[in-house]
C-alpha cells in the first residue's frame, strides 16, 4: 500500500513535469524557479536540523562499543571500537561515513528445524554501500555541468567509470550500479516480510524517486538524447545567476531536473537526512571515557554545597569542648 | 547548542561544499558554444549537408561513429548507405574529418564544454591543425 502510494506520488510528479513543459510551456518554473526554491529549502532545512540536534544535550556517553574499553595498562585497548579519545572517534566514524561499518556488522536470525540460528548478513551492507558509492560518483561526475573550466578529476572519474568502453557514449557503470542497487534496496522491501511490514510511505517515495531520476538520467544519455550544450548552458546559467532557457532542451530534462528539485527539497524533511545525522550520531561520535572523565549533566541545578572545613571552621570551638577530634586546631 | 564550534564548522563545510560551483570562476558561465563549419571543403560544397540531418548529427554522431568503427574495423564493411540513399566511404580520417578538418573549432568546443573525451584519437592520428 505505501509502495503503491509513493509509486503514483513520483508518477504523478513526472507527469506534472512533463505536462507543465509540454502543453503549458512552464519551462522557466521547471528550470529556474523550483531548482532555486529547491536547493534553498536544501541547504536552510539541513543547516536548522543539524542545529536542532546539536541543541539536545548529551548528558553522558552513550556509545555503542564492541571491543575492550581503555582500562589496565596490561590489558590491550581496542582503539577503534571502544575509542578512548578524539583520534580513535575519528577513525570510527571515517569507518562509519565512508565504508557503513556498522551495517557490516547486520546479522540475521532465522528458525531452522526449531532452533534460532544467528548469522551474519551483508547484502543489506552491499546494497547499501553500492548505491551511496554510485550516488556519489553520478553526482560527481554531474559537476561537469556546473564547472567551467573542468575540474581536473572530472576527467580522470569519467574515464574510470566508463573504463568498459561499451558503446558510444561510454557506458557509464556508476549508472547501472545505481539503478541496480536502487532495484535491490526496493525488491528487499518488497520480498522480505518482516521488512516490508515495517516499510512506510517514506521509505518507498525516496527510493521511487531516486529510480526514477537514475531512469530519466539513463533515457537522456543513451537513448531519447537531450542537447548537452543547452543543458550546460542552463545550468551555467543557473549557477551565475544569471539563468536563461534554452531552447532544444527536452521534456525529459525537464523531468530529471523535477525530480531532483523535488529530492532536494524533500530532503531535510525526510528520512533521507541520515546524511548529516551520520555525523551527529552520540553512539557513533563520542569517545568511551566515561569512567576517566566526569561529564556534567548540563541541566543541573546548582546544589549549595558546604565543605567540611567550613562545617569545621563553625563548630570548632564547640566541637572541642566536647571532646570530638579536629582537623585543623 | 552543544559543541558550538564543530557544529557551526560542520554546517560551514556542508554549505561551502554544496554551494562550491556557484562561487567557482562563474566569470565564464554564460559563453556561446557554436562548433564551427568553415573550412574550406564545407565552403565549396553545393549542398552543405553532413551523411544525416544535423539534428541526427548533433545527437547520434558518437552512435554513428560507434557503427562505422564495428562495421569497418570488425566487419570490414566500408561502405555507409545513408537514409536518403548516399554512399559514403567508412572513414574517420578520409571521410568525416576531410570536411571537418577542423577538430579545434569543431569537435573540441562542444567537447571541452561538456567534458567528453572521446577516444577516437586513441587509435586515429589527430589532424595536423590540432597539433598547433
Amino acid at each position: 500500500m505505501g509502495a503503491l502510494i509513493s509509486f503514483i506520488a513520483v508518477i504523478i510528479l513526472t507527469l506534472l513535469a512533463y505536462g507543465g513543459v509540454k502543453s503549458a510551456n512552464m519551462q522557466a518554473i521547471f528550470g529556474i524557479v523550483l531548482p532555486y526554491a529547491a536547493i534553498m529549502t536544501f541547504l536552510i532545512g539541513v543547516s536548522y536540523r543539524v542545529i536542532k540536534w546539536a541543541k539536545s544535550p548529551v548528558p553522558y556517553r552513550i556509545t555503542t562499543t564492541c571491543g575492550q574499553q581503555k582500562t589496565l595498562p596490561w590489558i590491550k585497548q581496542n582503539k577503534i571500537e571502544n575509542p578512548s579519545d578524539a583520534m580513535g572517534v575519528t577513525v570510527r566514524m571515517i569507518l562509519e561515513v565512508l565504508l557503513f561499518r556498522s551495517l557490516f556488522r547486520n546479522t540475521r536470525s532465522e528458525l531452522q528445524d526449531g532452533k534460532l540460528l544467528h548469522g551474519s548478513s551483508k547484502w543489506l551492507w552491499l546494497g547499501g554501500i553500492a548505491f551511496h558509492a554510485a550516488f556519489f560518483t553520478v553526482l560527481f561526475r554531474h559537476l561537469r555541468l556546473f564547472t567551467e573550466p573542468m575540474l581536473l578529476p572530472l576527467h580522470l572519474v569519467e574515464t574510470l567509470d566508463g573504463f568498459m568502453q561499451i558503446g558510444a557514449p561510454r557506458l557509464l557503470m556508476s549508472g547501472v550500479v545505481l539503478l541496480g542497487a536502487a532495484m535491490f534496496l526496493l525488491l528487499r522491501r518488497f520480498l522480505i516480510p518482516q521488512v516490508r511490514y515495517i516499510s512506510l510511505p517514506a521509505d518507498y517515495f525516496p527510493l521511487f524517486l531516486i529510480i526514477g531520476i537514475a531512469v530519466t538520467g539513463i533515457m537522456m544519455r543513451y537513448v531519447t538524447k537531450t542537447d548537452i550544450v543547452s543543458v550546460k548552458e542552463l545550468t551555467m546559467g543557473l549557477i551565475s545567476l544569471k539563468p536563461k532557457i534554452h531552447q532544444g532542451v527536452g521534456a525529459i530534462f525537464y523531468i530529471h531536473l523535477f525530480l531532483v528539485s523535488v529530492l532536494f527539497a524533500y530532503f531535510p524533511f525526510s528520512k533521507l537526512v541520515h546524511m548529516t545525522g551520520v555525523f551527529l550520531s552520540p553512539t557513533r561520535n563520542l569517545a568511551n571515557n566515561g569512567r576517566e572523565v566526569r561529564h556534567i549533566n548540563p541541566w543541573n541545578y546548582k546544589v549549595k554545597a558546604r565543605t567540611y572545613e567550613e562545617y569545621e571552621d563553625e563548630f570548632r570551638e564547640k566541637m572541642k569542648s566536647a571532646n570530638i577530634p579536629v582537623e585543623k586546631e | 547548542m552543544y559543541d558550538r564550534g564543530k557544529v557551526i564548522a560542520g554546517i560551514i563545510i556542508f554549505l561551502a561544499l554544496v554551494t562550491f560551483p556557484f562561487f567557482y570562476k562563474t566569470g565564464k558561465a554564460n559563453v556561446q558554444i557554436e562548433p564551427k563549419i568553415n573550412t574550406p571543403v564545407i565552403e565549396g560544397l553545393s549542398e552543405k549537408k553532413c551523411v544525416e540531418s544535423k539534428e541526427f548529427m548533433r545527437a547520434n554522431h558518437m552512435q554513428l561513429l560507434n557503427e562505422w568503427r564495428d562495421a569497418a574495423v570488425r566487419d570490414g564493411q566500408r561502405t555507409y548507405v545513408a537514409s536518403d540513399g548516399k554512399s559514403y566511404a567508412i572513414s574517420l580520417q578520409n571521410t568525416c574529418m576531410n570536411c571537418h578538418s577542423n577538430k579545434k573549432e569543431f569537435c573540441d568546443t562542444c567537447h571541452s564544454y561538456t567534458g567528453v573525451k572521446p577516444y577516437c584519437w586513441d587509435c586515429h592520428i589527430a589532424p595536423m591543425e590540432a597539433k598547433r
